[in-house]
């Protein structure tokens, strides 16, 4: 496939306020780089993530989402993300039905502490999204007619 | 429609550096529903509040987007403001356009695009955002300090003085942990048990603490103010209540070859056993391991010589389930084990220890009676080597500790000058990468050792001790003076870096507070909340949170003690208002939320509707306790009718979002 270089992806990051959040703040507080594509949603648990957010996400044109959360073990919740982690098995088959790569979607267990995994994280997704190159659109056919 | 106003911050030069802030508050201007857009140097600050409290009265605003730090810095402070102004507090919201926007972007153009869409999002959020009001729940006013060592110690003294009362856990029979260990203490030499002991008798006279000795936690459930905690107390075979800690049972105790683990093995102590003179609470505990009435059923020479009769083979583990406003972890630290570190010959000679052992082989009170001897032969050693960082500044982690465990460099300048000036017919070395003094006549004291007691202080590293002839060989470079060293030594002492208690982990994972990648407990903020975690509620004092040492940590301790007595001193604490709320016409009553709440908030009720015909249903509905839901939101996915919604991070919300963002 041909690298598009002026491509840039959307790339929708849920981040649990906890871990993943604090995360993301220690490696602005760091700065440490990471590419502007990724927009940070903020969200209570990763557990509060319901798939439709994703599907919704690939209906609006994202190219990449992306679903970080407390190490498994340390919810804030106690049980939070064990549901994510199912739940979101769930939905990569169903992505990989629906012909959706598997490699736009990810899951990733980042701490409080560690601000340095966020944005390894973060370049790592975004290089694998822009190799992916732009994302075919999900559809809602009943919203066509309008 | 609502009326929103939009206050885009410069911090300074901290987001307008890398942030157009005029263009950001332009763009956001032509938003639906945005009737005021403008931009300010310190949004924070007086004026800034000030500017915004102003413009919700003027405008009637209904909502509010303040595009500056982190939520999690100055949520707080915009949701009083708006207050004040007569806003709902949940009417503001945050976009982070500094952590997660100015600081990792170099390029203005991309920075500002982001921050455009990220103001975007929250405008599109706010739309949805409807007033909350906060719950209250009663606060239970009484603190658990777990750990009592002088952390777990000072904290409880501190908590009791304010009048609360408070329970100290402790795992083992006594408390007063690593300290009472210490023969003395740096930078003062003033012994470690004459300043530990008085405080331990402190805290069992003190009407307010309750010590509960040879005990653990075994679960912990609930949140800030209403904590319901299972604690273990051990069958320690003694009713401590009747004991009165003569001794005679541990005189008489016929197995003697138990291992002392108060002296870290260095001789024996009884079956039955007070771990020291100077105990509290001062009560013999059988070691079910050794002790062969329990093993067989045959001795029982304690009970026979026992006055009181407080000997009790029968006694088993208790189970107490106490309610608390507040919990402070003070774990506290440990030496790591030598077992990776078989260089320096720890496991092939009894004559290598650890500082921990040789600060017991120094102690009066200690296996020696405080004569320096060398565990092989008991003869007195006159080539001492002091080995530092060993596990500690280790990259890679593999071996040891990537960090520095700040209590060595001191305490191995004490224990040379503490040999130099006992036996000053040694030759003391100490090998170091570097010494690191930094604290009130901490560099005053190592020069001491150096200039007045004539320390061989070198800087390199100890390569390899080879134990032969009754001698240690050991082999060294002097990185100063470009030469290898070969010293034959009488005894080697390894300053072992220290890691926190094995007891923290399980522990953080039931309090649900946060650990770094160490096993230290992370503080809520890492300069201004030093001694909050971020879970509410959960305090931190002591070595559990990062090396420490004394001084360090009867100061953590007194602080987090403060915060506690702050949260005690409320008679009701406000909840959070953004928790989980059921639709009840939408509801089923199937159960889904139920099973995936973790906090049980969650019942059913029998409700009755408006059925067909003039009729009346009668159907069961979820209802959520709205003091005991935490606003996790896994019921919200759980649901598969879509009736259960999280206040403040509701689906339409969400969805919003992802919408402004993916445009």
């Amino acid at each position: 496939m041909q690298v598009n270089e002026t491509f840039k992806p959307t790339v929708v990051a849920f981040c649990c306020n906890w871990c993943s959040y604090a995360g993301a703040d220690l490696a602005g507080t760091n700065r440490l780089q990471y590419p502007a594509d990724v927009k940070i949603i903020r969200i209570p648990c990763s557990c509060r993530l319901n798939p439709l957010f994703i599907l919704r996400a690939f209906q609006r044109g994202a190219d990449g989402v992306i679903l970080c959360g407390c190490h498994p073990g340390d919810c804030h919740y106690t049980t939070g993300n064990y549901y994510a982690r199912r739940r979101m098995t769930l939905l990569f088959s169903m992505l990989d039905y629906l012909g959706i790569e598997r490699e736009r979607t990810r899951v990733e267990w980042v701490s409080a502490a560690e601000g340095a995994k966020f944005a390894e994280t973060m370049n790592d997704f975004v290089e694998t999204v822009t190799r992916l190159g732009e994302n075919r659109r999900l559809e809602d056919l009943r919203c066509k007619s309008e | 429609m609502q009326k929103i106003g939009v206050f885009v911050c410069w911090c300074g030069s901290n987001i307008a550096a890398t942030v157009d802030v005029q263009a950001v508050s332009d763009a956001l201007a032509r938003e639906p529903g945005v009737v005021f857009s403008t931009n300010y140097q310190y949004m924070c600050s007086q004026a800034g509040q000030d500017m915004i409290q102003e413009k919700i009265r003027e405008l009637g605003l209904t909502g509010v987007v303040v595009c500056s730090c982190s939520p999690r810095m100055h949520e707080a402070t915009f949701r009083k403001a708006c207050e004040k102004a007569g806003l709902n507090p949940y009417m503001v919201e945050i976009a982070n356009i500094r952590e997660q926007c100015s600081w990792i972007h170099k390029d203005k153009l991309s920075g500002t695009e982001k921050a455009v869409l990220l103001g975007k999002a929250a405008v599109a959020k706010v739309h949805l955002n409807t007033p909350l009001t906060a719950g209250e729940s009663p606060v239970t006013k009484r603190a658990l300090v777990i750990g009592g060592g002088i952390a777990g110690i000072q904290t409880a003294l501190d908590i009791a003085e304010a009048g609360f009362p408070v329970d100290i856990v402790e795992k083992k029979p006594t408390i007063g942990g690593k300290m009472t260990q210490i023969d003395k203490t740096f930078p003062t030499l003033d012994c470690a048990a004459c300043i530990l002991t008085p405080k331990m008798v402190d805290a069992a006279q003190n009407e307010n603490i309750n010590i509960l000795s040879y005990s653990e936690v075994e679960a912990v459930k609930g949140f800030v103010g209403n904590f319901t905690v299972t604690i273990r107390r051990k069958a320690r075979f003694v009713d401590e209540t009747k004991c009165t800690g003569c001794g005679l049972c541990t005189e008489k105790c016929p197995q003697k070859k138990v291992p002392n683990e108060f002296n870290l093995g260095l001789d024996t102590r009884r079956a039955i056993y007070i771990p020291f003179a100077q105990a509290v609470p001062k009560a013999a505990a059988i070691d079910p391991n050794y002790c062969t009435m329990l093993k067989t059923g045959k001795c029982g020479v304690c009970s026979k010589v026992c006055t009181v009769g407080a000997i009790d083979y029968q006694q088993k583990d208790e189970l107490l389930e106490r309610e608390y406003g507040a919990i402070v972890a003070a774990t506290g630290f440990e030496p790591i084990s030598m077992d990776k570190f078989d260089e320096f010959a720890y496991s092939q000679s009894p004559d290598v220890v650890t500082s921990l052992e040789f600060e017991r082989l120094m102690n009066a009170a200690g296996p020696t009676g405080g004569t320096l001897l060398r565990p092989s032969d008991g003869t007195h050693p006159h080539t001492l080597v002091f080995v530092q960082c060993v596990g500690s500044r280790c990259d890679g982690g593999e071996k040891g500790k990537p960090y520095c465990s700040k209590i060595c460099c001191m305490y191995t300048a004490k224990h040379a000058m503490l040999t130099r000036e006992k036996y000053p017919d040694t030759e003391v070395y100490v090998f170091y990468i570097d010494v690191r003094t930094p604290g009130k006549n901490f560099d005053e004291f190592y020069r001491r050792a150096v200039e007045e007691y004539g320390v061989h202080y070198v800087k390199g590293m100890v390569g390899k001790v080879v134990p032969e002839n009754g001698k240690l060989k050991v082999q060294a470079s002097d990185l100063l003076g470009g030469q290898q060293l070969h010293i034959d030594a009488d005894m080697v002492v390894l300053a072992a870096a220290v890691e926190p208690d094995k007891s923290a982990r399980p522990l953080a994972t039931m309090l649900t507070a946060s650990m770094d990648t160490n096993d230290f407990f992370t503080e809520a903020h890492p300069k201004l909340r030093p001694v909050e975690s971020p879970t509410a509620g959960v305090f931190l004092s002591g070595a559990c949170q990062g090396p420490k040492d004394i001084p360090e940590t009867v100061a953590q301790a007194g602080a987090a003690a403060a915060k506690v007595i702050g949260l005690l001193s409320k008679d009701r604490l406000t909840c959070n208002p953004c928790v989980a709320r059921s639709d009840e016409l939408m509801c089923n009553g199937c159960s889904a939320c139920e099973k995936v709440c973790p906090y049980g908030a969650i019942t059913y009720i029998d409700k009755e509707f408006r059925g067909p015909n003039r009729t009346t249903l009668l159907r069961r509905v979820a209802q959520v306790n709205p003091a005991v839901c935490q606003g996790c939101g896994a019921c919200t996915v759980a649901c598969p009718s879509g009736a259960m919604d999280l206040q403040g991070f509701s689906n339409a919300q969400i969805m919003a979002e992802v919408d402004a963002i993916c445009k």
